[in-house]
């Protein structure tokens, strides 16, 4: 992605679901570099939850056999943008987990562009959202195996919960191969919480919103399972589903 | 204990229940019986607060309450439990983190103090074992990957932990093995067969009624209860066929 010194409009495809007005308000944005060296591993963990715009850019390079694990908890912002690129080398490993959790007017979006350069690298792509009231929850990711990179195997699944028929997820993954023997899985989802499950759950005594809130913990759990804080994670997302039900 | 007086209910749009009339009181055990299409099932989620359920006319009074005014988790901490036909499976919540929230869920709603992990955990091994399930099962989600069987015995475990007042339970039944059925009858006994409470079970088979012996045996044929007796009841049906019975009501 090419983060120009010019706002964007809405003709950019990286920025075609955005709070334009917000975005505005934060432009431009920096860009974190980080490289893992070969054979390293690295974490991130990005927790959002503040209530002003935010917007970040996050650029990741993962060394020969390079390890990285990074988790997004963005829950609160009015706009909220985390725009993830990545570079995998040989035997390199990325992995993300992501919960967006949206209410009112907000507008909450991770863009990824992962690019497999090397022979036989793996990533995993989680990303949860849970939109309620008129918010707009977006995942853009782009997977690129570039020519040579054979033996990619990168996964992308992505699913939205729609707390209210206001609410807008948008969703689009994308795939570059031009590679030979890639695994690319990826699944994608829009949906509402089980009705019959919610009754099942409200027949023995939790409250509608009790009933929601454990359904949206298990809904979001993946995204947050075998992450290196994964308690506070958790915390923090069971706080944020509280507030916005 | 529960009063239904002339309660008329529509499923989408269409008529179900058509003046459905019954009393329970404490310390009996009631058996509603009926050929498929009847109006069982859609009594138990009528009482329950199923949405989807309309009632459009009559009255139910439950320990002196509105039911019907009620919320389905207000229901459940009036003392009102409902055991389903088909349990549903909800991935991701596990039976001990739902089950201690639901018990304290209803125990707030009665003004109690909650329960303690510990006090918890103590109870729902109690109940477990009552139904002869292993512990580690409810610390699985709810119902995903159990067996029918294995469904209907931990809709009683939750039975004995919540402790109601009232347990409706649609076919618990069907789907069950021998054992199986004779360990959930002796869990229904050993849970509600208590003076200040009351069980109405819905059944299709006279077979449950082996174990859980009812006080009174009911007829429900076409959104009505159309004959009242006692267990001899449930043995006739069983011999004759529903329509035989019905039919001699009917002239």
């Amino acid at each position: 992605m090419n983060v120009a010194m010019t706002l964007p409009t809405r003709k950019h495809e990286d920025f075609r679901y955005s709070d334009l007005a917000a975005l505005e308000s934060v432009w431009p944005i920096p860009t974190q570099e980080i490289v893992v060296a070969d054979g390293a591993s690295d974490t991130l963990q990005i927790v959002e939850t503040g209530a002003g715009a935010v917007a970040r850019h996050v650029s990741i390079t993962l060394g020969k056999g390079a390890k990285f694990d990074l988790r997004i908890l963005s829950g609160g912002p009015s706009y909220g943008r985390i725009a993830i690129d990545v570079r995998l080398a040989d035997d390199a490993d990325f992995t993300l987990g992501a919960a967006q959790l949206a209410a009112g007017a907000e507008t909450l979006e991770i863009v990824t562009e992962v690019t497999h350069t090397g022979l036989n690298a793996t990533s995993a792509q989680i990303v949860r959202t849970v939109l309620a009231g008129k918010s707009v929850g977006t995942y853009l990711g782009r997977i690129a195996v570039a020519r040579g990179a054979d033996g990619t195997d990168a996964g992308q699944s992505v699913r939205a919960m729609l707390l209210e028929r206001t609410a807008t997820a948008n969703a689009r993954p994308e795939l570059e191969i031009y590679a030979d023997d890639v695994k690319a899985a990826h699944g994608c989802a829009v949906g509402e919480l089980d009705a019959q499950g919610l009754f099942y759950l409200m027949s023995r005594g939790l409250t509608p919103a009790q009933a929601k809130r454990l359904m949206l913990q298990a809904f979001i759990a993946e995204a947050f399972t075998g992450a290196p804080d994964e308690a506070t994670l958790s915390a923090a997302a069971l706080a944020r589903l509280e507030a916005i039900l | 204990m529960l009063t239904i007086h002339n309660l008329q209910a529509t499923v989408a749009d269409k008529p179900i229940l058509k003046g459905l009339s019954l009393t329970i009181n404490a310390g009996e055990i009631h058996a509603i019986m009926g050929p498929n299409g009847a109006g069982k099932s859609t009594l138990g989620y009528t009482l329950g607060g199923r949405p989807g359920y309309d009632v459009t006319g009559g009255t139910v009074d439950f320990l002196g309450q509105d039911l019907l005014e009620l919320e389905p988790h207000e229901r459940a901490a009036t003392g009102l439990f409902l055991g389903f036909q088909y349990p549903v499976e909800i991935p991701g919540v596990s039976f001990v983190q739902f089950l201690r929230e639901a018990a304290n869920a209803q125990r707030k709603g009665r003004g109690e103090e909650p329960l303690s992990g510990g006090e918890f955990l103590k109870l729902a091994r109690e109940k477990a074992g009552l139904l002869r399930m292993d512990m580690d099962m409810l610390k699985r989600p709810v119902n995903v990957g159990f067996s029918g069987g294995e469904k209907k015995r931990a809709e009683m475990v939750q039975m004995g932990i919540l402790d109601p007042r009232l347990a409706i339970l649609d076919e618990t039944d069907s789907g069950l093995d021998i054992d199986a059925l004779r360990i959930c009858g002796e869990g229904i006994n050993a849970i509600m067969r208590k003076p200040d409470k009351a069980v109405l079970l819905i059944t299709h088979y006279q077979r449950l009624l082996d174990y859980v012996k009812p006080d009174f045996v009911h007829v429900l044929a076409a959104g009505r209860i159309v004959k009242s007796g006692g267990a001899d009841l449930a043995l006739r049906l069983e011999e004759e066929g529903y329509e035989a019975v019905v039919q001699e009501t009917a002239a």
